[in-house]
């Protein structure tokens, strides 16, 4: 198998309205690729369409060549998705938190390498406190981690950099950058102008959906 | 497809195909959910003080002569059972949909009609199970007689599995909804009228000295289609109400 998400003419409508519609992309190996639009323009619906998260829609989209749902499973397996919420539960540490989202991915982790992961995202000291006593930059970190722990080639980000700190949005930026690098793909929706990603792709969702240069 | 080269792609990052680690998952689901009940013991003994508390208004609002209460007893105990885990079950995946967790549930790469089966197991083992060795020590309240403590412990071990599997579909559907309760409670009672059926059966049964183990193996047979079939439709009911 190898790393390639395509869309072939998506269109999607909701309310009389189209969101997007003729909308064609190919992800592969090393693309970071940014998706554009102002409030409302269909972003989060996008990232749920290529996921298989929503399938009302027409058009197709197609993980290694074959199409969803077929090819759910398997995109699945390989996909890391962040959604608007952080995904945190309350009353479960930090600590816990991640335990159970590599336990639901298969992989196997020690305390250690848990631990370093939340380290490395800056909640060094913060392995067994409670989420519900982080802040909401905190627990967004928490989230954070799983991209350090994560062995999915593709990552779906939406708003990955809200409520985070300065420091905390170069370092995401990085670490995009890096799994790129490692053969990985990213596609992302964000405000941040990403300055840092070289390569970076750019679809736009304002007006008819289309790459930008 | 050219765009999509593999020629130059490090292998660091390994696109894999789906189907391992289910195991852990589900054991890993399974423990989480039971240790949020430990962390928050008020939601798990909610349903419990509601059951003793309803149980306590029939002597005063009827009667407390014995024999009274002891003809109404079995009922009263099944239904008041019914009602406190129906309680209980709007909170069942509606904290999980609020943080995001379900989302990420339904975008695990395992099957999620089994992933819900642990969430379920640990509804039953934190409302249902405790609910049936409770109701002996309520029924002492309502004067019910000798010798059909074990049915009612028994049945409504089994029946409240029924009842868990039953009512989470019903919770699935109604989890995007502000109000829910209210909703959930008019789906699913209607469901529950065959397992109160036999339940309150069986009490007859082994009040009046006969046999019943019949009824039991009847509420056996219902969990047992309820296994089969109910993680499905919940899996179906959730992907509704999170997808839209």
């Amino acid at each position: 198998m190898r790393l390639c998400l395509e869309a072939r003419q998506l269109a999607c409508e909701r309310d009389g309205r189209w969101l997007f519609h003729g909308l064609d992309l190919i992800l592969g190996a090393g693309d970071v690729l940014r998706i554009e639009g102002p409030n409302g323009s269909g972003k989060t619906t996008l990232l749920k369409v290529l996921c298989g998260q929503i399938s009302d829609v027409e058009g197709q989209v197609l993980w290694d060549g074959r199409a969803l749902p077929k090819a759910r499973a398997d995109l699945l397996a390989n996909l890391l998705y962040l959604g608007h919420a952080p995904g945190i539960k309350a009353h479960l540490t930090a600590m816990e938190n991640l335990r159970w989202y590599q336990a639901l991915a298969g992989h196997r982790c020690s305390d250690r390498e848990l631990g370093a992961a939340l380290a490395e995202v800056g909640l060094a000291g913060f392995e067994d406190v409670v989420a519900s006593q982080l802040s909401a930059g905190q627990q967004r970190r928490v989230t954070l981690a799983r991209l350090v722990l994560s062995r999915h080639p593709l990552w779906i980000l939406d708003e990955p950099f809200t409520a985070i700190d300065v420091d905390g949005v170069s370092a995401l930026e990085q670490r995009l950058v890096e799994h790129a690098g490692r053969g990985g793909a990213v596609l992302v929706t964000t405000h941040h102008a990403l300055a840092n990603v070289p390569g970076l792709r750019r679809l736009s969702l304002s007006g008819p959906a289309r790459e930008v240069a | 497809m050219s765009a999509c080269s593999t020629d130059v792609e490090p292998a660091v990052v390994a696109v894999k195909e789906a189907g391992a680690g289910l195991g852990m998952a589900l054991w890993a689901t399974f423990q989480r959910d039971l240790v949020g009940v430990a962390r928050r013991p008020a939601d798990a003994l909610t349903p419990l003080v509601f059951f003793a508390m309803v149980i306590t208004l029939f002597p005063l609002g009827i009667s407390p002569e014995p024999e009274r209460l002891a003809w109404i007893a079995p009922g009263v105990l099944w239904v008041a059972a019914l009602l406190s885990a129906l309680l209980s079950l709007d909170g069942l995946f509606r904290a999980d949909y609020e943080d995001g967790t379900l989302e990420q549930l339904l975008l695990a790469p395992h099957p999620l009609s089994l992933l819900v089966v642990a969430k379920v197991l640990v509804h039953w083992l934190t409302t249902g199970l405790p609910l049936a060795l409770m109701a002996p020590l309520l029924g002492v309240l309502l004067a019910l007689p000798q010798g059909s403590y074990l049915a009612l412990s028994v049945t409504l071990a089994v029946g409240s599995g029924c009842i868990s599997l039953i009512g989470a579909i019903g919770a699935g559907l109604t989890v995007g909804l502000a109000r829910g309760g209210m909703l959930l409670s008019l789906l699913v009672l209607p469901l529950f009228m065959p397992v109160l059926i036999f339940g309150t059966g069986a009490m007859g049964a082994a009040l009046s000295g006969g046999e019943w183990l019949p009824h039991l193996a009847v509420i056996g047979a219902m969990l047992a289609l309820a296994l089969a079939s109910a993680p499905l439709a919940i899996a179906a009911s959730l992907r509704i109400s999170v997808h839209g």
